[in-house]
């Protein structure tokens, strides 16, 4: 099936269209994929998925000034005709207050990124990769009957970025994806359950064994299970779980939200200490472990790393070309594409920062002082948190959210049976009292295990 | 410049009551069913969307969306191909087909004999419902009704840092046909509105929201009482400006009606789906006929209440709606089963097979689902507990693969000697549906329902919860 998008092509029908519409000023952003997904259930193909998708979003402006937008998956003539039409009819209520522009960057060099391209493999080879992943992962533990949340995943997409001016951005890419979640249960006892992910830019290239090896310990790990007592802990977060938190509160960074009103962050809050003196953050979506890293955004702005946190303190926030402007600064690659274009992170990288001391203390802290790490009450390990969805207010700070975990105690590590982490984003930002590990690679950032003072656990002992 | 409309009529080679469908249809088919497929579905949809946004007294973003595609899915046994295009033509659905067909190691033939008799008369449960997208409020009217909704906020809020107001309407027409004879059309009509302030004094933040939804009622937005619900949601958010947070255990609680019912949906509801029942993730699978409930609890999934928001004429395989008793007095009745559910778990259907879009096969989903009205006034209920929590407002929540839920709590009061008493917020509910259900041991006499999304395997639908006032005698609650 067809999916290629031509942007030589595009921009022709584009110009002749507007043309005839008496539109002088308009861009486009346009994607079509190719997906194929498998899904397996002790043995046997579950469901076995295709997709071909095609979308476009044009944006015009009318002779007012005002940016009106359509979306479609019609890219017929017809389509493209009635998307323009629609724009500019819903050009006449723009925002008069904040009219978005081209990207002053939209035609500025875009960094290389290693990206190879990769052969989709026939949807029967992945079924039976997924089958034997199933049955190796099923094998590892005789608590393990099933693994019912998997799915191997291939992808092959472009996108496309053009506007009147002679901007043109275009970009092609093949991902991979696995994901193992097993089911556990011991007889009397309630079933548990873990899992795990891997992304590639192929199917080929994806660490099978490392998922199902990661999969089966983590579930493994949550067997022995017990409740726990209600109090405060010192906890250590996962980098997915850390990872997590911050980015359900990344609107601290968020230039959009600032101006919109719902950020903790204040136009001027640049140069505060949010956090302890050896944290930084970045945002790094060129980071060769961003699988499927986009070299521009919505705007055709190119993707750059940008200093978030350095020391603990607030360096930059992330923007658009309209937060941009009202800031006085350059975008920063993080838009969207819309009337009023949203903006979001890429990928974070979390860590100490360098030269400053305290960050390396994790474990290391109680063993040097001759305690067990978390004394008498123990210490717990957040592996994982669900429903940030739910549990987050970003434009409170509060948090309270279940999560996966452990409680060690006494150098034994119980897995705890149901439980809630509650908080204060901006506390426990001054709470860190530490990292463990080396920073690990994850589909949404890079951050090693993070140890946090004082957070209130509400279990059910 | 050419007039037109967000809501453009659409070409007629495109209208999906169009006979000349059928024989295209017809075809698939055939040929599907020839290369050997047990049964052959496609699923057609056009889609027509409006999002305006409302922020303080500005109109900030308006986004039509329109698009077009198909789902194919073949069967096999008990296995079954899925592929989705956005491409209508004969070329790109047979494309698809043939997809479809290879993913169970199937390919068309010239040589081999259809074993397809063609499709009966369409079913058209959308003949009443073709004007409905020339019915619907302008953008002019849809802009105007918002920035009445945000400045009602600024009368009768008190220190808002930011006011919104957002609609979402959504218009999609399908059309269903399958080897086994369904060929079934309707078009659908979801109207929402949204709601929603933060507040801030000093450090003392809250945020509040509320969301209404209506289907097939084009007119709804005229309906809609903006002072009305302004005045609840400021009310909300000067309560829980000083709130404090909640203290973590375990107490009994009250949860209110409308929203409410989201503990039920999350705990429950969707371990009453037959493809949990597929994945051995309900621990309900064989207890039908047994008591999983309080004897207090009857609980109800349909699809036909006039208006509610997850009400549909057909499901998205073609069926009628129906009305499914889940729990009758504490005892498990009946699951949720679509098509491949019937196959493969042999619950029969209930007209529960719905999907978000075309990318995405149908599965058992719920519509309007709720615990049913009991014999006791909501005063009794609070005056039960000497020490508690009354959950005024939910939030969203989940369900893990183990029956774990979760749920947050909007808007809370600590209940004391049986008076509600102080704000709380931060909560958190937190439990399993098979030790929570049989503690639910009072529902009052004022079900409501709610409008709300759910999102799961077959994507993000429209759906209604909703229950009376209940009491559940312990629940974890976690707080700080």
């Amino acid at each position: 099936m067809e999916t290629a998008l031509d942007a030589v092509a595009l921009r022709s029908r584009l110009e002749t269209l507007a043309s005839r519409e008496g539109i002088c000023q308009w861009d486009l952003g346009a994607a079509c994929s190719t997906d194929t997904s498998v899904q397996v259930d002790r043995g046997e193909a579950k469901q076995l998925k295709g997709a071909q998708r095609r979308s476009i979003t044009l944006r015009v402006w009318n002779e007012a000034g005002l940016v009106g937008i359509t979306s479609t998956s019609d890219l017929s003539d017809e389509g493209l005709s009635k998307a323009l039409l629609g724009a500019h009819e819903a050009s006449a209520f723009g925002n008069h207050a904040e009219t978005p522009a081209f990207s002053p960057l939209a035609t500025a060099p875009l960094a290389v990124l290693d990206q190879p391209l990769h052969e989709q493999r026939s949807i029967l080879e992945l079924l039976d990769t997924l089958k034997e992943a199933e049955r190796d992962l099923i094998g590892r533990h005789n608590a393990i009957a099933t693994v019912p949340y998997n799915g191997l995943a291939q992808r092959s997409s472009e996108r496309i970025y053009l506007n009147s001016d002679g901007a043109c951005r275009q970009q092609q890419l093949t991902t991979a994806s696995l994901y193992l979640y097993a089911r556990a249960e011991e007889t009397g006892r309630k079933p548990r359950s873990s899992g795990a992910v891997r992304m590639a830019y192929g199917a080929g290239d994806l660490d099978i064994a490392g998922c199902i090896q990661e999969a089966a310990e983590r579930t493994i790990a949550h067997l022995n299970y017990a409740p726990i007592r209600t109090g405060h802990y010192t906890c250590v977060f996962s980098p997915e779980a850390f990872l997590d938190l911050i980015g359900a509160f990344s609107s601290l960074f968020n230039a959009r939200a600032i101006l919109d009103g719902i950020s903790l962050s204040h136009r001027d809050s640049i140069g505060e200490q949010l956090a302890v003196p050896f944290l930084s953050i970045h945002d790094n979506g060129l980071h060769p472990g961003n699988i499927g890293a986009s070299a521009f955004d919505g705007e055709g702005t190119p993707t750059a790393r940008l200093s978030l946190l350095e020391g603990g303190m607030l360096r930059n926030f992330l923007h658009s070309e309209a937060t941009a402007r009202a800031f006085g600064v350059a975008p920063t690659g993080h838009a969207g594409l819309g009337a009023k274009v949203s903006v979001g992170p890429d990928w974070f990288e979390i860590g100490p920062t360098a030269g400053v001391s305290g960050g390396e203390q994790g474990l290391d802290r109680f063993a040097s002082s001759g305690h067990s790490a978390g004394g008498e009450q123990g210490l717990v390990v957040i592996d994982s948190l669900s429903a940030l969805h739910a549990g987050v207010k970003a434009s409170q700070g509060s948090f309270s959210l279940p999560f996966d975990g452990w409680l060690l105690r006494h150098g034994e590590q119980q897995s705890i049976e149901s439980a809630t982490v509650a908080g204060d984003i901006r506390q426990l930002l001054q709470g860190i009292i530490g990292f463990e590990g080396q920073a690990k690679i994850t589909p949404d950032g890079l951050c090693p295990w993070v140890w946090v003072d004082n957070l209130s656990i509400t279990g059910e002992a | 410049m050419t007039q037109a409309t967000l809501s453009t009529a659409l070409p007629a080679a495109f209208e999906l009551h169009e006979a000349s469908w059928q024989a295209r249809l017809e075809s698939l088919l055939s040929q599907g069913r020839a290369a050997g497929a047990d049964l052959v579905e496609l699923f057609i949809e056009r889609t027509d969307h409006l999002g305006v946004l409302a922020e303080q007294d500005t109109i900030t973003n308006v986004s039509p969306a329109f698009g077009m595609g198909a789902g194919i899915r073949v069967f096999l046994g008990h296995r079954d191909g899925f592929v989705s295009t956005n491409d209508l033509s004969d070329a790109g659905l047979l494309a698809a087909l043939d997809q479809a067909l290879a993913m169970l190691g199937l390919q068309r033939s010239s040589q081999s004999l259809s074993r397809f008799d063609g499709l009966p008369g369409l079913r058209d449960f959308a003949s009443e419902k073709r004007a409905w997208l020339a019915q619907v409020p302008s953008l002019a009217e849809t802009t105007e009704a918002l920035l009445r909704g945000t400045d009602q906020l600024n009368r009768h809020g008190q220190h808002l840092q930011a006011r919104r107001g957002s609609y979402g309407r959504d218009w999609q027409a399908v059309l269903v046909a399958a080897s086994d004879g369904t060929y079934a059309h309707d078009i659908r009509l979801h109207q929402t509105l949204g709601l929603n302030v933060l507040a801030a004094d000093g450090e003392h933040r809250s945020s509040v929201g509320r969301r209404y939804g209506t289907t097939d009622s084009p007119d709804d937005l005229r309906q809609w009482d903006a002072e009305a619900a302004a005045l609840d949601l400021c009310q909300s958010a000067a309560r829980m400006l000083y709130a404090d947070y909640i203290e973590a255990g375990q107490f009994p609680v009250v949860l209110a009606n409308r929203f409410g019912g989201v503990i039920f949906h999350e705990a429950c509801g969707h371990l009453l789906e037959t493809t949990q029942v597929e994945r051995g993730t309900t621990p309900f699978a064989d207890q039908v006929e047994q008591s999983i409930a309080h004897a207090a609890v009857t609980a109800i999934d349909e699809g036909l209440t006039g208006g509610a928001f997850g009400s549909i004429a057909m499901d998205d395989e073609g069926m009628a709606a129906q009305r499914t008793v889940l729990i009758e007095n504490g005892v498990l009745k009946r699951f949720l089963s679509d098509r491949a559910g019937e196959l493969r778990t042999g619950h029969a259907r209930t007209g529960s097979g719905r999907r978000q879009g075309h990318t995405f096969a149908a599965a058992s989903r719920m519509r309007n689902t709720f615990i049913a009205a009991g014999p006791h006034s909501p005063e009794e209920l609070i005056a039960s507990i000497d020490h508690g929590l009354y959950c005024k407002a939910m939030g969203g929540g989940s369900v893990g693969p183990t029956g774990q839920f979760n749920f947050a709590v909007e808007e809370g009061y600590r209940i004391e000697n049986g008076q509600l008493a102080s704000p709380v917020k931060g909560a958190t509910l937190i439990g399993e549906a098979k030790e929570v259900m049989p503690r639910i041991s009072m529902c009052a006499n004022d079900l409501e329902l709610a409008a709300g999304f759910c999102g799961s395997v077959s994507g993000s639908i429209f759906v209604t919860v909703g229950q009376p006032h209940i009491k559940v005698d312990s629940i974890t609650v976690g707080g700080r």
